[in-house]
This record gives C-alpha cells, structure tokens and sequence, in this order.
C-alpha cells in the first residue's frame, strides 16, 4: 500500500470527478476514499489513493495531476498521506 | 483514515499561513580532517563535506513535493573551526582560508548556509581561538554562506569578559569590512552564552564535539499558524489560550518530526533534533510581534509583552516535546527585529526599546537578534551590551545570544535593508553612557551558584 492524497480545490464545475478518475485509472491508481465538501464557495475534493500499482514515479503523477487541473481549471495537489497522519494522529 | 477537513486544515496552514519546516541542518563533523599542513586540511574539508552533503539538497526538494510542505532552508554546521584548524592556521588569513573553503563547498552542493566558523571560549582562549577571533572580519567580508558565532560564556564557567571586549570590537570590525553592503557582516555573527552544539538555525548553527560524525537537525516554525489559531479564541481566559497554543505546536512539530525522519532515512544519516522554534521572516502573517498583539499587547514591547512572550515560549514547548522524539537546539520563541514586520512595526511605533528587547530574552530563546544600532556606536558599548546578555543566560541557565548590527555611516531614524530573509531595520538608539571601566578591567566573571535560587 502507497497511499497518497489527493486535493482539488477550485470553482465547482462538470466533470471535475470524472477527469480525474479516468486519469487514475489510466494510470492504474485505485481509489480507496472520495470525499468532498464545499468550503467558503469553493469545491475541495479529497481522495484516497493507493500508488502502489502504477509504475510511474510520485513526481510524475502529481506533474500529470497538475497539468489536468490546469486544463479543467482547478488546483490538483499530491501529497503522501504521512503528514496528514503525523500531524492528526496520535 | 484521515478525513477531509483535517486535509483541509494542513492545507491551509501551509498555504495561508506559511507553515514550513524551516531548515534541514545536516551536522558534520570536520574532527577527522584536522591536519598540520594548510592546503591539506582545506582539501579534506572540502571533500569531506561535498561527499556527505552532496545530496541533501535534492533530498530536501523531493521530501517538500512529495509532503507539499515547503522546506526553506537546508543548511550546513561544522565542527567549531578553531578546533579544526588550530594545527594549520598560523594567522588569522590563514584561517579566513578555511573560510573560503567551507563558502565554495557549500556553493557546490547548493546550500543557504553554512556554520560552524566558531570558537568556544567561554573560560579561556587558546592561540587558536584568538587569531579565528581575529580573523572573523576578515573572513565574513570574502564570504557569502559562511556564519560565525563564538561562545563566551556559560553557566558552568561563567563569563570570559577578555572574549567578550574582543568581540566588541571585532563586531565593529566586521560592520566597517562590510560596509558597503550596509554592515551586512554582522547579520552572520552570533555571540553566545550556553550555545547549544545541536542548533539547526543560523547564523548560530555549528556541530558540537559531543555530537556523532554526521546527524540531521531540524528547525520547525510557523507563527502564522499559532496567529490564526488565537485568532479563533480571542477573549477566552489563559487557560483557553494556553491549550490552543499547546495543541498547535503539536501539530506544527509533527510535520518537522515526519521531514526529520525521512532525511535521516534518505540521506543514511542518523537523527539528531527538532528545534521547535518559532522563527517569524519578514512576509505578513509570519511575525512572533503578531502572535503578541493576538495575545492582547497593543504592539509588541507594551506592558504585558515579557509575561505574554513567556507565556507563549513554555506552551510552543509543552507542545512540541510530546511531537517529537528529541528535541533540542534553542527551542522557544526568536525575537529578531529586521526579519519580522510586527517587531519592526512596534520599533517604528515607538513601543519597543532595547532594553524591552533585553527583558524580554530573559523569558524566550536566544536573544538580542537582528538588532540594527548607530554606526558610531563604542566597541566597549557593544561589549557591555554583549556581558547583560550574557550575564542572563548564565544566570538563568539558559542560551542567550547577541547579533547586533552596527550599520557603519548610519544613525537613528534611518533603515537599513539586508534583503530576502533578514529583512529590513529602524536603526535603534543605545544608550549613551559609558561602560568603558567595566569593560577594560579584563579577566572573567566566576560562575554563578548554583544553589539559593531566588
């Protein structure tokens, strides 16, 4: 297991969600959580992702994300789950 | 499994309230390298350093993008260089050519900084010690990276005032060498009492003997985040207040906790500490002052500011000791006035003298930091200022520094402008009286007793 999250923060839009799964199974990356909220107007999705079937590098990926986001209009963010966990978790 | 709003919370402390892990210090030793012939021992440093900090720059950018934290500084501490060269150097040039070597090493692997040209005299001098000493403007004006501090004092031995009156005016030597650069010199020279020998912050970083061949530091920071934490529990009573600046030192410490172990991991170099500081720099929103004024001081140096920063400087601890597994190096809350705006805003105001200033050292980490003083200033007032600071860390058993900056052909009223993380300053108006009798009577001043303490 490699769990990664991913964020997506920006104005809400069509096909937002569908874009960025097809990206993650192109990729062979499985979703393990999605959840989202809206927060002060924007849309922040957060998910789950295990990178451990992909063969691409962590920097290549969370590049690709990028990009993606940029096309759509949104900011796509990866991070490896740890700081969430040391920050949050006893 | 972790949730969206804690996602959410980490991300917005990093992007809007500049939460960062500070530096990543690695810590070398330079013990082995010591050898009686000049060129010798300036090619084992240089190599000695290049092979073992080749990658930590790298490292430190692949460990931000993969977390999304960004890591400011990476940084180098060395053994103290006295020590190092007191075999080859014969006068004080031949020591600013260690000088030179450790700046060209720390351009080639990439680092901010690099510390560690230091002397521990805090009893004595050896010859060695005196002609580094000497050799400090000299050194600090051919140099960019390189950083000095010299410690002149502790609680266990007292206080060497022969080293302190050197330092007075080898202080004013370093801002006329440097002058052109507005006395820049001085913002790379730090004088200590009870210096730590594993401080990941500069310009006071160097690598103590009592430490392992290499380690990695880490210097946590994050005044933005403790702001906007109390920003929440304005008018809520101290115990409120306290528990809010606990539980965010927790959080900030985890993630320097998190960065610490996956350098240490990367590079195969063991871990040393965190330093759980709060370091402000001169952007808005990263400021010690701000935190002061959320606490309820109408600007910093008002009454109220020395209980409120003691206040703060014990909770960012009690937080951050349960974060992390070892913690070290100064650990509190930094007062420098050019590198933060609130501080700066309060000199301006007209709240904040340097005596405040040398009250307040008495209850935080370090001390008389980033302090911009008239050009003309005494070389026997600088040491004065240098033996109260000092004399306050030996007698509370604690580290207290002094990183005053007289700015050569400036007085009060005007600024000066060091530029990117060191900011900018009001130069601040010392007090005019002497201290030359004191100064000149030589000698050092016992240790303190350590027992009848009241």
């Amino acid at each position: 297991m490699n769990k990664t999250i991913i964020t997506v923060v920006g104005k809400d839009t069509v096909g937002i969600i569908a874009k960025v799964c097809t990206y993650l199974a192109d990729t062979s990356i499985n979703i393990l959580d999605i959840s989202q909220t809206i927060v002060s107007g924007y849309f922040n999705m957060m998910m789950i992702v295990d990178m451990a079937g992909t063969d691409k590098q962590f920097n290549t990926v969370a590049d690709e994300l990028e990009a993606l986001g940029k096309e759509i209009g949104v900011v796509i963010k990866c991070q490896k789950e740890e700081i969430f966990d040391s920050m949050h978790r006893l | 499994m972790i949730n969206i709003h804690e996602v959410v919370e980490t991300n917005e402390m990093i992007e809007k309230e500049n939460l960062d892990v500070r530096t990543i210090t690695l810590g070398i030793s330079l013990l082995d390298c010591i050898d009686s012939d000049l060129d010798r021992l300036c090619d084992k440093i240089y190599n000695k350093i290049y092979e073992t900090a080749k990658d930590l720059v790298k490292t430190g950018d692949q460990i931000s993008r993969e977390f999304g934290i960004p890591i400011v500084n990476k940084r180098i501490s060395v053994t103290p260089i006295a020590l190092v060269g007191g075999a080859a150097c014969k006068t004080p040039s031949d020591f600013a050519r260690i000088a030179a070597t450790l700046d060209k090493v720390a351009k080639a692997v990439g680092v901010n900084f690099i510390g560690g040209y230091s002397a521990l005299v805090s009893k004595g001098m050896t010859e060695a010690d005196r002609l580094l000493i000497e050799s400090i403007p000299e050194a600090l004006s051919t140099t960019e990276l390189v950083c000095s501090s010299i410690n002149v004092g502790s609680t266990k031995t007292g206080i060497n005032m022969d080293a302190v009156r050197l330092m007075g005016s080898i202080v004013k030597k370093t801002a006329e060498a440097t002058k052109e650069a507005d006395s820049l010199g001085c913002a790379k020279l730090v004088i200590f009492c009870n210096a730590p020998d594993d401080n990941p912050f500069m310009a006071g970083a160097f690598h103590g003997v009592t430490e392992a061949d290499k380690i990695i530091n880490v210097g946590v920071s994050g005044p933005g985040v403790v702001k906007t934490a109390l920003e929440k529990v304005r008018g809520e009573n101290f115990e409120v207040l306290c528990e809010t600046i606990k539980k965010t030192a927790f959080k900030v410490t985890r993630v320097g906790q998190l960065v610490a172990q996956e350098a240490s991991k990367r590079l195969g170099v063991p871990f040393g500490i965190i330093d759980l500081s709060l370091a402000p720099t001169p952007a808005i929103g990263d400021s010690v002052a701000d935190i002061l004024h959320e606490i309820g001081v109408e600007h910093a140096g008002a009454p109220g500011t020395t209980a409120a920063l003691a206040l703060l400087n014990d909770q960012v601890k009690k937080g951050g000791v349960m974060a992390s597994s070892y913690v070290g190096g100064l650990s509190g809350a930094f007062i420098p006035v050019s590198e933060d705006q609130g501080m700066i805003n309060a000199v301006e105001a007209g709240a904040l003298s340097l005596e405040k200033l040398e009250a307040m050292t008495c209850v935080c980490s370090v001390g008389l930091d980033m302090i911009a003083i008239p050009g003309d200033t005494k070389d026997t007032t600088i040491a004065g200022i240098i033996a109260d600071e000092m004399a306050i860390g030996m007698i509370n058993q604690k580290t207290t520094a002094v990183r005053l900056i007289p700015v050569i052909g400036k007085g009060v009223g005007e600024t000066v402008e060091f530029g990117g993380l060191l900011g900018y300053a009001p130069i601040m108006p010392v007090n005019q009286f002497s201290c030359d009798d004191f100064v000149n009577r030589g000698g050092r001043i016992p240790a303190p007793v350590h027992s009848f303490k009241n």
